[in-house]
């Protein structure tokens, strides 16, 4: 079986963001970029389903501009076996991503996709949703645990309750959560390798698709901060404060 | 303006977030229909009707809807949808499941956690975790929207008398099934709802130590919920996690224990009314959001607190 992997590339998720002063944008200036932490754990996942026989090939493709060839790469030295680059310029929102990623599903025929369930620059939480609603497919979003037993998938969901587990005829859409995985690191030699494995670039026209916005963000700003309040000294100090100033007990 | 809000619900009541997502629907104006689908879900839709500001529910019963199947139930809001220039939902783990496959399907964009309204079509939304607010504007005919239940205050349960319509559509894809579902049975209130919340971190050292946490929450009737940290270290299950993944909670008064204050977590339980942080590091950046903070040993600090309150 194929698997197709989505990543992302966004800001690393160690680097504090910080609105730009004209409230036009996130000022993401010589910030250092990662590749997207739940896209990362989706990598994961196909390698050791490949490493189980359970894949065969893994394709991992980005949306993005020229800079995304890094977390393909990435992607690559983590145990993809080729990658997929739609190179656009353009402001890219979920329902163009899924757009161009059904025209790549329709290209490649993978018998499993596999996404982050949200990115940590958007916080959407849409893409993988949109592509299973587009290609027509079963979808496992949240995914904790993932199962292939022949022509279908069994995956277990973190829901606000506790666990759901679905049974999905493949192909499907699998979206990840945090507790699927605890992704390797890539080896020197894997690094290395990574660099002469294949990259092909397509463009949004090539795929018929237009990634024109429907969403326009008016402005950017930062929360409204909260104040430190006070330290209290002893927990009857504090049990009378909840009491008497704040009144909540 | 016509709105169709879809309630969260477990077939024989309406969850609390519901409430929220109505009065995000009233502030943007307009009549109300509220779509309850599942099965044998009359309960739920009976409920939904007493809800004050709803004009007419829509009730769905197929066993087809049974367990909220993403497939089948954006087929059926996509239908019914399109009658409609709003689609809301509250942005619980359901509903960020179908809504962007109902967006898609509508072909228009899905404009995820609002936390307030500007206009008709001007919403605000966190991005980056919590550290940025977006506002964005939407040119889409139809404007799917899910809803942070923490950004607006819930309309009131009862006073409402709106007519309940059934509605026959039943769409099965059949290409998922339900299997089991293992939820966290608790006689404590649900993690989102409750007036307090008592979290623990990775100061709490194990699971075990959350038994602490449980005595003072059963004194003070809260919920109880934990980091990321502790969640991975495996010492609460996953339903518990407060923060950006995992729930957002506003609650009256929200206790850290043994929680350092990573923004994950931060941007999970910010918004609440009361911070009382206790943790033995002074310098722990929860003190910074904290309204009291204790510097003490948590396992010296909580059972003394138990028997003060």
């Amino acid at each position: 079986m194929k698997i197709l992997v989505a990543v992302k590339r966004v800001v690393d998720y160690n680097v504090k963001v910080r609105p730009k002063s004209d409230g036009t944008g996130v000022d993401l200036n010589n910030v250092k970029m990662a590749i997207n932490p739940f896209c990362e754990i989706a990598v994961e996942e196909a390698v050791r389903l490949k490493e189980k026989g359970v894949a065969t090939e893994i394709v991992v493709v980005s949306v993005g501009d020229k800079g995304s060839q890094e977390q393909i790469r990435t992607a690559l030295a983590l145990g993809a076996d080729r990658g997929i680059l739609v190179e656009t310029d353009a402001e890219l929102q979920p329902l163009a991503i899924a757009k161009l990623l059904k025209a790549v599903v329709e290209k490649e025929q993978p018998g499993l996709v596999i996404l982050g369930k949200q990115s940590i620059d958007g916080d959407n939480n849409q893409t993988g949703q949109m592509l299973a609603a587009l290609t027509g497919y079963a979808q496992g979003t949240f995914a904790s645990e993932v199962l292939v037993d022949g022509d279908k998938l069994n995956v277990t969901r973190e829901v606000d309750g506790g666990l759901q587990t679905l049974t999905l005829k493949l192909p499907a859409i699998i979206t990840t959560d945090l507790r699927l995985n605890e992704p390797r690191y890539a080896s020197l030699p894997n690094i290395m390798k990574a660099k002469k494995k294949p990259l092909d670039t397509l463009t949004p026209a090539d795929l018929g698709v237009d990634p024109a916005p429907r969403v326009k963000t008016l402005k950017v700003e930062p929360p409204a901060e909260r104040q430190a309040g006070i330290k209290v000294k002893t927990v009857d100090e504090l049990v009378e404060k909840l009491k008497n100033e704040a009144k909540v007990i | 303006m016509s709105i169709l809000v879809v309630a969260e619900h477990d077939n024989a009541a309406i969850k609390g977030a519901t409430l929220n997502t109505i009065a995000a629907a009233q502030k943007i104006g307009g009549d109300i229909t509220v779509l309850v689908a599942g099965q044998n879900c009359s309960g739920a839709a009976q409920a939904a009707a007493k809800i004050a500001g709803v004009s007419k529910v829509l009730a769905a019963d197929n066993a087809a809807y049974a367990h909220q199947l993403a497939e089948n139930i954006s087929q059926l809001v996509a239908e019914l949808g399109k009658g409609y220039q709003y689609v809301l939902a509250p942005a619980t783990t359901n509903g960020k499941n179908f809504m962007p496959r109902v967006a898609a399907l509508l072909d228009v964009a899905q404009i995820s956690e609002i936390i307030d309204v500007v206009s008709a079509d001007t919403f605000k939304r966190p991005i980056y975790a919590g550290n940025v607010i977006a506002t964005v504007q939407s040119s889409d005919p139809i404007k799917v929207i899910t809803v942070r239940a923490t950004g607006f205050d819930p309309v009131a349960a009862e006073g409402g008398n709106a007519a309940v319509e059934a509605v026959g559509s039943a769409h099965d894809a059949g290409i998922s099934s339900f299997v089991k579902e293992e939820l966290a049975k608790s006689d404590r209130p649900e993690l989102t709802a409750a007036r307090v919340v008592v979290s623990g971190g990775r100061g709490m050292q194990n699971g075990d130590n959350f038994k602490l946490l449980y005595a003072l929450a059963d004194k003070l009737g809260a919920a109880v919920g934990a980091s990321r940290a502790a969640v991975d270290a495996g010492y609460a299950p996953n339903d518990m996690q407060v923060g950006q993944t995992g729930k957002i909670v506003a609650p009256e008064l929200y206790i850290a224990v043994g929680i350092s204050g990573a923004i994950q977590h931060l941007a999970g339980m910010k918004d609440s009314k009361v911070i009382v942080a206790i943790n033995k590091d002074p310098d722990a950046p929860i003190f910074q959001v904290a309204d009291y903070g204790l510097v003490a040993d948590l396992f010296e600090a909580v059972p003394e607190l138990e028997k003060a309150v």
